[in-house]
């Protein structure tokens, strides 16, 4: 028999870029692996534990060989055996993954922070310092980083399988994950969570820098505007600095050094401010109205992107003074009307 | 088939051999005398024929998904179409085909038989039911008609509420009255396995799969509810906007995820439940031995039943549950497979010491205890909490539950209908036929699946139209696998119904098994018994069949 030999040299061509593993390129991936052989592991000894028993007792006890059968009721010491040595073997497996779990979830505090929105169908990364990406996520080796993400419309779910992490994106609310990438290279993003009619087309690339390609990277990928400056214009644009000024007779509370700190609601309940208190508290203000102020700041639901939320999130997080704010306020309260822009079409 | 030594069929001499004038098929004529039938039997007979429509159904929809995946690139039919597809096979194959497959055609049939009762509790609901099985089928089939549905089986909001402009209302509503179809059927079984057992058919006595259908039918009624009251608020959610689920609302979309498994967790047991008690038939059967640990395989169904409940946030580890909670439900999914160990080893066990021969229902039964015990060990990999980060919502997933599903729970049914088949209609099947139809499973079902696992360590998401080149080597495979699977399922279709007409007449009892079943004509009258039996012996007592066979010789001869 003849093989053509373009479609022999096709085939081989096929089956060596076929992939069968995948690469470890992040700390965690070497730990996940092995919990992944260790649960193939018992697989396969349970497996051939159970088809040793079949053939060995269908050969032995086939009727050629073995005409009558000789009732037996049960044995309690073997149901004990298959009882609890599957149930150790299980719990073992329950320990190691809640370790793993915790690892993968529990990101470190000096991890630098990237934020992604996600939406139908593409990722959107924002670093804070103002470079954006769609569909790709430039890291660079031995930082941890830490994603926080959101979604705009539905449930995504940002998935990294050369790293083994994921993490479902959902909307209304910030979930994080983190990694720390090894081996420079791209890499599969994929959106795991079945998110409508492109699903499949809703992928990207990340590609992971050596610390010094990193750095001129960033360098040259900025848009010239950290998310901090974006959030401090929505803030003076948004007209949160008339209430949030920071002076003692403002009728909202001081939101200088507020991140971090332990804030006493009306309600009675102590809350810690974090990225998802901010952003609730910008959306649904009635729900979280600081001891000692009255409820009047309106919602901003609606009113806001998720992107401007993670601005204005940003710069809270980065204020230490009120100083700029006060400073804005003395400029919007001048009585020169803003210049209009010749030809603009009013919304 | 002459009576070997390597089989236990024992059939009545073909040339003096009939189908006893009298029984339930040809009792009343007529298309209304089976409309309006109140028989269990041939309520069972309805529900057999309508999910075999509807598997095949199903089965088309998972062959078209197979094919567009032959190549990475979306060049088959549209994404649209494409979500379609996985969409119709999930509903169809879940809700018309998997849960109602045992429970519905064989429970249907066997439990009134096997506790020596004359027919369900209610057979009047019974019959409802299946109406309401076909009103639902009806509306799924709508949904498909005016258009399809593409939220994928599990309705997840807040896609399915706001962002799609399918037919999710007609689907919804097909599922949410397909559910009350089953909580009637669950609610028949327990009522009757209460109250109709004949004299003397203690609890204990009770065949296996009473007790296996009787742990699903808890699932059922107690799970079904919820899944219908979820479906109600995406409908209300999705037509008035009442913000359950929508968080721009107040709602919380996690809420849904919680609701849907609450149900969709334990249905994986409603399916599977019915199917483990074939097998205990089955394997005892063809061992010519008690099935081992009787007690121990009764209760773990119960143990199953009561775990399934409190595992269902195992759905959600990667969805921001918190730690804590991740870890109560890790643990409880690893407690709830220990039942299901227990389960493997006792029926292996029961072929210990036994005399085995391997006819098709035997060699099902094989392939489901190798298939199943895949299943459930992939299961653990995904109840471990850092594992299942990397590998939910990946063809990893799609192929553990197609292990238990389709290698578990069809292996099952297929084990239990050629069981059965000569009981059901006085014939037998083809052996031969039949057996290379197995082992084209076994063969189809493994070329299919088992590629999944390794694109789902890989990464490859499930769901996905289009997916890197690099993974289409294995795709290939799997598609390849289907086509055999295919046929292993075309097969059985062909020769049961060549068997109605042609099979050689099975008389009363073509396996010498022991179940009341088996001592009563085939097909057995509409009243099943002549006279109320009266038990006296455990389930699966080969030396009482002996000596009553004996007897029945002495008398006649």
């Amino acid at each position: 028999m003849h093989i053509s030999p373009v479609l022999w040299q096709f085939l081989v061509k096929w089956l060596n870029a076929s992939a069968l593993f995948p690469r470890e390129a992040s700390t965690i991936a070497p730990y996940a692996d092995a919990l992944y052989f260790f649960l193939l592991l018992i697989t396969v000894v349970g497996l051939a534990l159970v088809g040793a028993l079949i053939f060995g007792f269908s050969i032995r006890y086939r009727k050629e060989k073995h005409p009558v059968a000789v009732q037996v009721e049960g044995s309690t010491l073997l149901e004990a055996t298959w009882t609890i040595i599957p149930l150790a073997l299980f719990l073992i497996v329950f320990v190691w993954g809640a370790l793993l779990y915790f690892r993968i979830y529990n990101p470190p505090t000096n991890a630098m922070n990237i934020y992604v929105v996600g939406k139908q169908w593409m990722w959107k990364a924002e670093h804070p310092g103002g470079q954006h990406e769609i569909n790709a996520l430039h890291v660079p080796t031995g930082v941890p980083v830490q994603l926080t993400m959101i979604s705009q419309d539905v449930f995504h779910s940002f998935s990294i399988p050369d790293f083994r992490v994921k993490r479902e994106v959902i909307p209304g609310r910030y979930s994080t994950v983190w990694f720390q990438a090894t081996t420079p290279g791209t890499y599969h993003i994929f959106c795991t969570q079945y998110c409508g009619t492109n699903h499949s087309a809703m992928i990207g690339e990340v590609t992971v820098l050596t610390p010094d390609d990193y750095a001129k990277w960033t360098q040259e990928s900025t848009s010239g505007m950290s998310l901090a400056q974006n959030g401090e214009r929505l803030f003076a644009s948004m007209g949160c600095n008339a209430c949030h000024s920071g002076s003692a007779a403002a009728r909202g509370p001081n939101l200088a050094g507020v991140y971090g700190s332990k804030l006493q609601l009306t309600n009675g309940s102590q809350v810690l401010v974090n990225d998802a208190y901010l952003r609730d508290a910008i959306l649904n203000p009635s729900q979280h109205i600081t001891a000692g102020y009255a409820p009047i700041m309106p919602t901003y639901q609606g009113q806001i992107s998720e992107d401007g939320l993670i601005d204005l999130v940003e710069y809270i997080k980065a204020m230490q003074n009120n100083y700029r704010v006060q400073q804005t306020l003395t400029t919007s309260t001048s009585n020169q009307a803003a210049p209009t822009t010749p030809g603009m079409v009013k919304p | 088939m002459s009576a070997t030594s390597h089989t236990i069929v024992n059939l009545p001499d073909q040339r003096t051999a009939t189908i006893p004038k009298r029984n339930y098929l040809n009792n009343e004529d007529g298309l209304l005398s089976w409309l309006f039938t109140g028989d269990h039997k041939r309520i069972a007979i309805l529900y057999l024929i309508s999910i075999t429509f509807f598997f095949f159904i199903g089965g088309a929809f998972a062959g078209l998904i197979r094919l567009e995946l032959l190549t990475p690139q979306p060049d088959l039919v549209a994404s649209d179409t494409y979500n379609k597809f996985f969409s119709m096979h999930g509903i169809v194959m879940i809700f018309l085909f998997l849960v109602p497959s045992v429970p519905a055609t064989l429970g249907n049939f066997l439990i009134p038989i096997m506790i020596g009762a004359k027919d369900l509790a209610f057979p009047k609901v019974n019959l409802l039911s299946w109406y309401l099985y076909w009103i639902g089928g009806l509306f799924t089939m709508a949904a498909l008609v005016l258009g399809g549905v593409d939220t994928g089986w599990t309705f997840t909001t807040p896609l399915s509420t706001h962002y799609l402009n399918t037919h999710v209302v007609t689907a919804a509503t097909g599922v949410f009255i397909i559910g009350f179809s089953s909580i009637f059927t669950g609610l028949n079984f327990i009522v009757t396995l209460h109250r109709m057992r004949a004299p003397g058919m203690t609890w204990f006595r009770l065949p296996l799969f009473c007790w296996s259908n009787y742990a699903a039918s808890i699932l059922m009624v107690l799970g079904t509810p919820v899944l219908a009251i979820t479906l109600v608020l995406v409908a209300l959610e999705r037509l008035v906007g009442i913000g359950v689920f929508d968080p721009t609302k107040g709602g919380d979309p996690l809420l849904f995820q919680h609701l849907f498994w609450f149900y969709s967790h334990p249905a994986v047991y409603i399916m599977i439940l019915p199917g483990m008690g074939v097998i205990s038939e089955v394997i005892s059967t063809f061992s010519r031995k008690r099935v081992f640990g009787y007690t121990a395989v009764a209760f773990s169904s119960v143990a199953i039943a009561l775990f399934g409940f409190f595992v269902w946030a195992h759905h959600m580890f990667i969805m921001g549950v918190s730690n804590y909670s991740a870890l109560v439900f890790s643990l409880l999914t690893m407690l709830v497979a220990v039942p299901s160990a227990i389960k493997i080893f006792n029926w292996a066990f029961t072929l210990q010491k036994g005399s085995i021969t391997f006819e098709t229902p035997m060699l099902y039964a094989f392939g489901f205890l190798g298939l199943f015990t895949i299943g459930g060990m992939t299961g653990v990999f995904l109840g471990a909490l850092g594992m299942d980060i990397h590998l939910t919502e990946t063809y990893f997933i799609v192929a553990h539950f197609h292990f238990v599903m389709v290698g578990g729970m069809l292996m099952a049914f297929l084990a239990g209908i050629h069981f059965w088949w000569p009981k059901m209609t006085g014939r037998m099947y083809p052996e031969s036929l039949s057996k290379l139809a197995a082992v084209t499973t076994f063969i189809g079902f493994n070329l299919t699946f088992l590629p999944q696992f390794i694109l789902g360590y890989l990464g490859m998401p499930r769901r996905y139209h289009a997916y890197p080149p690099e993974f289409q080597v294995l795709n290939v495979l799997s598609t390849a696998g289907a086509t055999v699977l295919g046929v292993g399922y075309m097969l059985p279709l062909l020769y049961l119904g060549w068997s109605l007409k042609y099979g050689a007449i099975a008389g009363n009892n073509p396996w010498q098994a022991t179940g009341l079943e088996w001592q009563i004509q085939s097909p057995p009258l509409t009243e099943n018994f002549i006279e109320t039996p009266v038990v006296d012996h455990e389930a699966y007592d080969y030396e009482w069949l002996e000596h009553k066979t004996a007897q029945e010789v002495t008398t006649v001869g």
